[in-house]
């Protein structure tokens, strides 16, 4: 990890451990925990996406994967909620696997497409033979580690967060490592990454399984936060959405898959006073800030610091 | 150390090249000339795996390499650069010489994640390595900056230093000539030069530039649509009549030329 994300990563921490003391309303801490829920699916796309270049529509399928099979391992086998988790990922690792074998001989559009299809194919399996079927299943037990449950807001708050920053010390290690720059490399050229021996192949697999493992666990948190589930929080909607924060934050910084994703979960909170216009006016933020911040918040404000610390330098 | 022998390769109805016998001993800079279109990127394509030659056979310390995939090859200690550079142009240039030093190191994405001790050394050597790379070929001073900021030059010099950081025995390197003016064109001959002897790197050039080639080759082959022409050292190719005509046209049709033009 360089010198400016170990600093950002403490105030990342501190940033978490303040907000329920100033706010620790349940509406905030709600709010919080659907931010960094989606901000664990948004660090996955935006390694597999910025970093690696291979495109996604299908995160919603990892996400639902996780969501199904934890709560009902958890449900109906009784499983600790930890071990139910893992069993989550697990699957969600071969489902990416199952997908990327035969979709990562496409790029660009074609991958945005067969990717988007098992997305859906995820959805209808979901709706057609999922517990519940369309209107899904509840009674799923809460986290629970070492016999605590948690119940409150403020404790899932906490769990939740905990993780988003375990994600992304992990990622930010991965991105700053051999590994790391060989998806830069292939997202670079191909030709080039072939030639200096680079296993393409390979990377792009184990790509596609980390985001998809980090969907899967937050499908799996989603469940055991929100007790019940069905098919329609896992349609092609929510990968739309996680693509909008990855996109929104600044898809070449991992830092803007966070800030996104805290964005476009609170941006709507936020325009609740427009009432029965605050769709439009999310759309009209959306498209502005496409216009005007291509590039994405966090790279710009880089950007913009860089800028400010050279005018210094200039200065002495 | 490179035998090739019989290779056939086309391209639709197009044939590239035909029987084809090629040999590179160890610690030679040999060169591949030819006009445009003559087949000398399609045959650097097939030793180094981007292309699967129809027939014939790639062989590489005695292994037959004909058809493995050019991450393979690369592993086996071919490397190259390439006509149109393909560095990484988001990444600095520390960065890409460190992507070189992949095939030499093992982190995988778990141990990287949790940053193992071990990944630490490692991540340390290869920076360590990489920044040597750069001395070497003189672009110390550029590290930091993005691949794609360089000159021209720079570039395919940086190319050839990526190359370099995967320890290979056997260096392809397509036309680094290229968009580079005297002085930059003398600077890389020098550190071709440097690369053989001080390396001991087996060089394989395809250049167009003949002031270079006849200055570093121990060996030229010259290729025309698609086969060999002549071999030789630099003297015997500048004196070889057909090579003269391949590139000049014969003489009648130099004096036809003449005539149209008065």
């Amino acid at each position: 990890m360089k010198k400016g994300d170990l600093l950002v990563f403490f105030i990342f921490i501190f940033l978490i451990g303040l907000l329920p003391v100033l706010s620790g309303s349940t509406y905030t801490m709600t709010v919080g925990i659907f931010s960094g829920i989606n901000a664990l699916v948004a660090i996955g796309l935006c390694i597999l996406m910025g970093y690696a270049g291979q495109v996604s529509l299908g995160q919603a399928g990892f996400y639902g994967i996780g969501a199904y099979v934890s709560a009902f391992l958890s449900l109906h086998f009784g499983l600790p909620v930890v071990v139910s988790l893992i069993f989550a990922m697990i699957v969600g690792a071969i489902a990416a696997v199952i997908l990327a074998v035969p979709a990562l001989r496409l790029k660009g559009h074609y991958l945005a497409v067969a990717t988007l299809g098992f997305g859906e194919i995820i959805y209808i399996i979901l709706n057609e033979w999922g517990p519940g079927g369309p209107s899904g299943f509840g009674d799923i037990p809460h986290f629970s580690l070492l016999g605590h449950t948690i119940t409150s807001t403020t404790g899932y708050f906490y769990l939740i967060w905990c993780l988003v920053a375990g994600v992304m010390l992990f990622s930010l290690n991965l991105i700053h490592s051999r590994s790391g720059r060989a998806l830069r490399a292939i997202h670079d050229s191909e030709l080039a990454s072939n030639a200096m021996g680079l296993d393409v192949v390979v990377l792009k697999i184990k790509v596609f399984i980390l985001s998809a493992v980090y969907a899967s666990l937050a499908g799996g948190l989603y469940a055991h936060y929100i007790t019940f589930i069905s098919p329609s929080s896992f349609s092609l909607f929510y990968s739309i959405l996680v693509l909008m924060m990855v996109i929104v934050g600044g898809i070449t910084n991992l830092w803007g898959a966070i800030i996104g994703a805290v964005v476009i979960t609170v941006l709507p909170e936020l325009l609740r006073r427009f009432e029965e216009f605050d769709v439009l006016v999310y759309g009209l933020i959306l498209t502005l800030s496409l216009m005007f911040f291509r590039k994405g918040l966090v790279p710009i404000l880089v950007e913009k610091i860089k800028k400010l610390k050279g005018l210094a330098v200039v200065k002495h | 150390m490179l035998n090739i022998k019989g290779i056939w390769k086309s391209f639709g109805g197009l044939m590239a090249l035909r029987h084809i016998n090629f040999d590179v001993k160890e610690g030679d800079i040999k060169a591949l000339i030819g006009p445009n279109g003559a087949g000398k990127t399609t045959l650097l394509n097939i030793i180094s795996g981007i292309y699967q030659p129809d027939k014939g056979e790639v062989s590489f310390l005695g292994k037959n390499i004909s058809n493995l995939p050019s991450t393979k090859i690369a592993r086996k200690g071919i490397s190259r650069t390439f006509q149109h550079v393909e560095l990484f142009g988001n990444m600095t240039v520390l960065e890409n010489i460190m992507v070189g030093r992949y095939v030499k190191t093992k982190a995988g994405f778990f141990s990287s994640g949790l940053k193992m001790p071990y990944v630490m050394k490692e991540e340390k050597e290869i920076q360590r390595k990489s920044e040597e790379i750069l001395e070497y070929i003189n672009l110390t001073q550029r590290k930091n900056e993005l691949a794609s900021n360089l000159p021209i030059g720079e570039q395919r010099i940086l190319e050839i230093g990526r190359a370099l950081a995967t320890e290979p025995r056997l260096l392809l390197l397509d036309e680094p000539a290229a968009g580079l003016n005297i002085r930059e064109t003398r600077n890389l001959g020098e550190i071709i030069k440097k690369i053989r002897e001080e390396l001991k790197i087996t060089i394989v050039l395809v250049e167009h530039d003949m002031d270079l080639v006849m200055r570093i080759s121990d060996w030229i082959t010259v290729l025309n649509f698609g086969e060999i022409i002549a071999e030789g050292t630099p003297l015997e190719v500048q004196k070889n009549p057909e090579v003269i005509v391949a590139y000049l046209g014969d003489e009648e049709e130099i004096q036809r030329g003449y005539n149209a033009h008065t």
